[in-house]
């Protein structure tokens, strides 16, 4: 009765929006309820009446949250139904042992459950005790029918599914209000049911999942209870795969079991693994031990595959397994090696029959394999002798070695997995397989932790290494044999702009046999700025000047066979257009024919020197006009001749020889003199300068704007320390603009070079007129102490065309005039 | 009166779990991995504010069912877990007293980070540790 009052109150609780209030409530009635077990052989009914107030306040809280109540991940209905499946899972436990009757205890007749009427006189009495209102037990014979009917009743409840339906309410509720631990937990408890009720499908199927969980987060205590349980229904359904793999998690390092459970799953194991059946697991109920003994009866036939596979990184075996290369390279010509390390953390020494290791390239595949041919039998004889056997505790370290192919230089050898085989294929097998190079669920926070550890391990004997420091390396990278040649390089830095700069190379076998197909490969090294390739050429001639369609590098150039100690010679010229840095590769690659391991194999060697030139202009040429007297001009007078001079500085650290050098004018310049090179053969060491000297002039053009191009100034040159066949480099020099301005009148004198004191010295001054017109022209000299004048000293007359004024002085004392 | 007390890792891993012995152990397991979603709930909800205002002591996590046992947590800056189950039957703990627990147990974590030889993220395995747990498991406040 009062779980319907309080029903009642809930209700009207949650729909007045007051869920607070109604779980108050609901706590008061439980705790007011909870002791009131009533007799002692019914108190299954009490857990009953309990599961189902839990049940339906859980039903109240879902209604009233689908209607709109948001709860919380601290109080939501899953809580509600979480306690109703624990009473109905104590209900369930009370009725194995108060209902535990033999089945010849017949159902009592007549059935003092059913009343006269068919419906009770009052909610909640005991049907037998219609029609009696006081608490008077008077008759106990009628007691005990009764509550005999009652128990045999409670016998034919399936208590499972009432307990699954609930648990599965709450994991349902969990899942929504973010409680995925909690969720785990009742999955737990609902494949433990499901294994009570003898479904073991269902029951391995919650299991697994919940599995990976626990192993993700470490809590192995917990994994381990998980796994007892799934072995056992693995057990009972004969399940092979799924019993073999749990009982290697069981044997492991994550397992909490002690040594004794383990030894008893270990020796369960080799027997499966040699055909026979395992013995049952503890506490299993027996009649579901006989069915199950049938079941692994039927399985010594062998009928089906018998060779597992299993897949160790989602779990933790009891084996690890960690593969090495010796080191991250190896040169072609060197066998490759690398050694497997086993450990085993399970009581007792175990044989496995073969290892094999395969990598990217499967021809390496055959020989990575250890096979040891045992029968049947022996796999419990012998455990401690022998490659075989693994020992607890003690890593076992194995070790492969190959030759790498010839194709394989440049690549990487991965090892793609390492398979270990128990038992074996007469009998049945089971294979581990790691990816990579080993490592399960629980290595690498193991390998992270060892990593960070300070702890300095006791020394072990010479073989034996630490598991902990054994870190994998599971792929290695081939590179080529080291070649035995020497390449040198002989050459005079810095090159000259334009200059066919010479580079000796020398190649020098020191292979003790003969090397054929050498190559040479010489020039710009790759990669450089492209201005810097666009404007290097290279070239194996050296007659001819190599223009812009030469290449920056040259590959792959034959030079024939080399004997051991032979050495050849060859001379590369390098023009450089531009000045800079230049980094310049020279190549050689030869073929080898060594033995490894008894195998013979080509290799392909080469070697490479790299070399930095700088390049530098190898003269620097200033240009100036110049009056005939010497003086500066800013502009030049039509007409009138004037000085072009030439100024060439060596900036060369070489000696230059200047061949010769060439005047090439515009056509608007015209020359006063005979152009002839002064700078004939001329050797300039640094620093020194040659210099020439043009007499020129311009024709009146009129006013051009930006001045007159002049023309150009052709150099050629080569190095001094050049050899006689190189050509001859011209550089061409564009000389500058120059203004030309028209001048109506030009005086010009014609002085003597010198003359003598109280000698006369005759002196004329001529006069142009260059307009169209007649000048008026006033002449005047000025007079100097130094000199004694005759003629005129100041005219006035008209200008036509050409006037010339002759004057005497005369010179006193010494003066300079 | 604690009847189990576990320190959990960053990750989520026990590093230390100890409970009275006469009771199951797997269930104190479970219910202190099962705490761990209100603890982690916890603690990114109070990610948003700043390092500063972030209170160490987390309180009581689910609520108490009929065991009468109550689950208590408590985060580290390190983000390391302490989680305690408690017996309220005996006496009613008051919030100063679980949380004045706590701060024991930080400080002996403390000291137990400060051994140069242990190695974080490792098992606790250290005598002072233990004997302080030990006190604190039979002492009846």
């Amino acid at each position: 009765m009062a779980g319907f009052i309080n029903y009642k109150i809930c209700r009207l609780c949650f729909q007045h929006n007051t869920p607070l209030d109604a779980i108050a409530q609901f706590r008061k009635h439980i705790d007011l309820c909870k002791k009131k077990i009533g007799s002692a052989e019914l108190s299954f009914e009490h857990d009953a009446w309990m599961s189902k107030q839990f049940q339906a306040f859980g039903d109240l809280f879902d209604e009233a949250i689908k209607l709109g109540l948001t709860a919380i991940q601290t109080q939501n209905p899953g809580f509600y139904y979480q306690q109703a499946a624990y009473y109905a899972q104590e209900r369930k436990q009370l009725a194995k042992t108060l209902c535990n009757h033999e089945a010849s205890v017949m159902y009592p007749n007549p059935d003092p459950l059913e009343t006269q009427t068919g419906v009770l006189d009052f909610y909640g009495q005991r049907s037998w005790r219609q029609g009696i209102l006081s608490f008077d037990l008077s008759d106990p014979e009628k007691e005990k029918v009764g509550i005999l009917a009652i128990q045999l009743k409670e016998r034919n409840v399936v208590h499972s599914e009432i307990i699954i339906t609930l648990l599965s309410n709450a994991v349902a509720q969990f899942k929504k209000y973010k409680c995925p631990r909690m969720k785990s937990h009742l999955m737990v408890q609902m494949g433990e049911e499901y294994y009570y009720a003898r479904d073991y499908t269902k029951a391995l199927k919650l299991l697994d999942y919940v599995m990976c969980d626990y192993r993700s987060e470490g809590w192995w205590t917990l994994l381990t209870s998980v796994l007892t349980t799934a072995l056992k229904c693995s057990y009972l359904m004969a399940q092979l795969e799924d019993y073999i793999t749990y009982s290697l998690e069981l044997l492991g390092r994550a397992s909490t079991l002690k040594d004794d459970q383990k030894s008893r799953i270990e020796k369960n194991l080799i027997n499966v693994l040699m055909n026979e059946s395992p013995d049952p697991e503890p506490d299993c109920d027996i009649l579901a031990v006989k069915t199950a003994q049938k079941l692994w009866a039927d399985r010594i036939s062998l009928a089906g595959s018998n060779i597992f596979t299993i897949g160790v990184q989602d779990f933790v075996p009891f084996v690890q397994c960690k593969a090495k290369f010796h080191a991250p390279s190896f040169h072609v010509d060197v066998p490759v090696q690398f050694d497997t390390y086993l450990k085993a953390d399970c009581p007792h020494p175990i044989r496995f029959s073969k290892l094999c290791v395969s990598f990217n390239n499967q021809e390496y595949n055959q020989f990575c394999v250890i096979e040891e041919a045992s029968k049947a039998n022996e796999v419990l004889e012998n455990l401690t002798q022998g490659k075989m056997c693994l020992v607890p505790g003690k890593t076992r370290k194995l070790l492969f070695k190959f030759v790498a192919k010839t194709e394989d230089v440049g690549k990487k050898i991965e090892i793609t997995s390492v398979d270990l085989a128990l038992g074996n294929e007469t009998g049945r097998c089971v294979v581990l397989n790691w990816q990579g190079g080993g490592g399960d669920a629980a290595s690498s926070q193991e390998a992270l932790q060892a990593a960070r550890s300070f702890k300095r391990r006791p020394k072990l004997p010479d073989n034996e290494v630490h598991w902990d420091s054994i870190i994998i390396q599971a792929s290695t990278m081939i590179i080529s044999r080291v070649p035995n040649i020497s390449v040198h390089l002989l050459h005079e830095p810095p090159a000259l702009t334009n200059e066919m700069y010479c580079l000796v190379v020398t190649v020098q076998s020191h292979e003790k046999t003969q090397i054929r197909d050498v190559k040479l490969t010489a020039g710009l090294k790759p990669g450089q700025d492209a201005n810097l390739t666009q404007k290097t050429h290279v070239t194996l001639h050296g007659t001819e000047l190599c223009d812009e369609s030469y290449p920056a590098l040259l590959t792959d150039i034959p030079v024939g066979d080399l004997h051991p100690g032979e050495q050849l010679e060859k001379m590369l010229y390098v023009r450089c257009g531009t000045v800079g840095s230049r980094m310049f590769l020279v190549y050689v690659s030869y073929l080898i024919n060594t033995t490894v391991e008894e195998k013979e194999i080509v290799c392909k060697c080469h070697k490479d020197e790299t070399v930095t030139i700088e390049t530098v202009f190898p003269f620097d040429v200033a240009v100036k006009f110049v009056s005939t007297k010497f003086e500066h001009l800013e502009r030049v007078y039509a007409d009138i001749p004037f000085l072009l001079m030439t100024d060439l500085l060596s900036a060369s650290p070489w000696a230059l020889t200047i061949v010769s050098s060439e005047l090439q004018l515009a056509p608007s310049m015209t020359t006063v003199d005979q152009l002839e090179s002064q700078v004939d053969n001329v050797i300039l060491q640094t620093g020194e300068s040659a210099s020439e000297c043009f007499c020129l002039q311009c024709p009146s053009l009129g006013n051009i704007e930006g001045g007159v191009a002049t023309g150009h100034y052709i150099i050629s040159w080569k190095r001094t320390s050049a050899m006689e066949n190189i050509p001859i480099i011209t550089t061409v020099i564009t000389l500058p603009h120059v203004i030309v301005e028209n001048i109506p009148l030009h005086v010009n004198a014609d002085l003597p070079s010198f003359g003598r004191v109280r000698e006369s010295l005759p002196v004329k001054y001529h006069l142009q007129n260059k307009t169209d017109l007649v000048q008026d022209v006033e002449i005047s000299v000025e007079p100097s102490d130094a000199f004694m004048f005759s003629g005129l000293k100041q005219i006035r007359l008209p200008a036509q065309a050409f006037y010339t004024y002759q004057y005497f002085c005369q010179a006193t004392g010494s003066t300079h005039g | 009166m604690a009847v189990c007390i576990a320190v959990i890792a960053k990750e989520n891993y026990p590093l230390y779990i100890r409970s009275t012995p006469t009771e199951n152990e797997l269930k104190f397991h479970y219910m202190v991995h099962t705490s761990l979603d209100v603890v982690d709930e916890k603690i990114s909800a109070m990610g948003k504010a700043l390092v500063d205002q972030r209170e160490l002591y987390l309180g009581l996590l689910y609520p108490t069912e009929d065991y009468k046992l109550c689950r208590y947590g408590y985060v580290t800056n390190s983000k390391v877990k302490f989680v305690m189950v408690v017996d309220s039957s005996n006496t009613a703990l008051r919030d100063n007293e679980i949380r004045s627990m706590f701060r024991k147990l930080h400080n002996s974590y403390t000291d137990v980070m400060c051994n140069p030889f242990y190695n974080p993220g490792d098992r606790i395995q250290s005598r002072a540790f233990d004997n302080m747990v030990t006190s604190m498991m039979i002492q009846v406040c």
